[in-house]
């Protein structure tokens, strides 16, 4: 049991991860796939934020009275990482409003079945 | 968890709206996770960005396109097995990780410590997070911020030029 | 937009100083509490955007110019990239913030200061940029 609750964190990851991959895998509609890339991306913010945590720790700001911080290293990789996936999240949105100018629809198959007709 | 949840729902629905605010929701939860977890900035950052700015970019996009999902014409189990043969040889290997929140597991004591330890000496600044973005690990930022321009960048040549409709030739800028 | 909403526009004007107060309270605060330049140049960015889309694209334009937005881009990247090249002036090597000052300590906090400064136009600009580029394809 005590096993259950020190990999729970990681059984969350996992589950979502999973998620974001069958969604980015089963889908056809290209924004549905961004979205199932974010859900991934988040699970992978929790996989480094998560080891990071010390119990009865505090944030990773310096100050009197504490001594206990928790691990800063993964928390600045994760908030430069947030702000790079939303600038890659707009030019994947751009490139689906072009593909939806150029060929009328954004779903995958019907993009390369026209693909084919022309 | 909620996170589970709100992510299925997302997986389900087919109202493309509807996603954009599970979205949302999904990004406040995380947020609230990143919280719990200690990570003060992170979880900033993710309330801002997730459910700001992402949830604009997505209704922006869904208004120059269309709403809804269509139906899929077959049900492929291939992506399924995929994803659950991955998530399982994750979860056999998570097994191995140290537990939640112990001081002793290994990524406590690599450069961490020294970080924690000589900031004050070194930098002055008593959020560790600022002072190991800018300063020690300033060609990484430096590198990260080249690549939001560069999103940005190509953003702008992709959707600034003139709008060009089929059949109305001649319009190319 | 929204041109007939009252309470929305109100709160809209009421709010907008309000968040572009918080957003530099983030970005200068951010060396002793949380925030940073990233945090702060995504509320500056959502003020912008917020304004934009209460009052339509046209208000946002004339409070955001989008040439001066776009030519904050490649600015902030500069900014950036020039604490790098002052070190290197000043006998350091690229990004070494202590030779910024002859107080080492204070040479670091200056250095960062800068640097959290170009992040903050780099990241706020880029965000309204690509909301201007989705919101103008609109017309």
């Amino acid at each position: 049991m005590a096993g259950a609750v020190a990999h729970f964190g990681n059984w969350v990851t996992v589950i979502l991860m999973v998620i974001g991959l069958y969604v980015v895998l089963a889908r056809g509609n290209l924004i549905k796939k961004l979205i199932g890339l974010s859900i991934f991306q988040t699970s992978v913010y929790l996989l480094y934020v998560g080891p990071g945590k010390i119990l009865g720790g505090t944030p990773p700001i310096i100050a009197e009275g504490f001594t206990v911080y928790a691990n800063p290293l993964p928390h600045v990789l994760i908030l430069t990482a947030i702000v790079v996936g939303v600038a890659t999240l707009a030019l994947g949105l751009a490139l689906v409003v072009r593909i939806h100018e150029a060929y009328g629809t954004i779903e995958e198959d019907e993009v390369l079945g026209r693909e084919g007709d022309s | 968890m909620l996170l589970v949840v709100t992510a299925l729902a997302i997986a389900r629905v087919r109202n493309l709206f509807a996603v954009v605010a599970l979205g949302g929701i999904y990004s406040f939860l995380m947020a609230l996770a990143l919280l719990v977890l200690d990570a003060v900035d992170v979880s900033m950052t993710e309330a801002s960005v997730g459910a700001g700015i992402s949830t604009v970019l997505l209704l922006g996009a869904l208004y120059l396109t269309r709403v809804d999902e269509a139906m899929p014409l077959r049900f492929s189990v291939a992506p399924l097995i995929v994803a659950l043969v991955a998530g399982a040889a994750l979860l056999y290997g998570s097994w191995d990780l140290p537990p939640f929140g112990d001081p002793a597991g290994p990524i406590h004591h690599h450069v961490a410590p020294r970080y924690l330890n000589q900031v004050m000496a070194e930098t002055g600044v008593p959020n560790v997070v600022t002072a190991v973005l800018a300063s020690y690990r300033g060609f990484d930022t430096l590198g990260e911020t080249t690549v939001i321009f560069t999103g940005g960048i190509g953003v702008l040549l992709l959707l600034k030029g003139r709008r060009r409709r089929r059949g109305s030739g001649g319009a190319a800028p | 937009m929204m041109h007939r909403e009252t309470i929305p526009r109100v709160v809209t004007k009421l709010l907008f100083p309000f968040i572009l107060l918080f957003a530099l309270y983030v970005q200068f605060h951010g060396e002793l509490g949380a925030g940073g330049g990233f945090q702060a140049g995504v509320i500056a960015a959502a003020a912008v955007i917020l304004y934009g889309i209460i009052f339509g694209l046209s208000a946002a334009h004339r409070i955001a110019p989008p040439w001066l937005v776009e030519m904050l881009v490649p600015l902030g990247v500069l900014i950036y990239a020039g604490v790098g090249v002052v070190g290197l002036l000043l006998g350091g090597n690229y990004l070494d913030y202590f030779v910024l000052d002859p107080d080492p300590v204070h040479g670091q906090e200056r250095g960062i200061f800068w640097v959290e400064i170009g992040v903050l136009v780099t990241v706020s600009s880029t965000m309204i940029a690509i909301y201007y580029a989705f919101a103008g394809r609109g017309r």
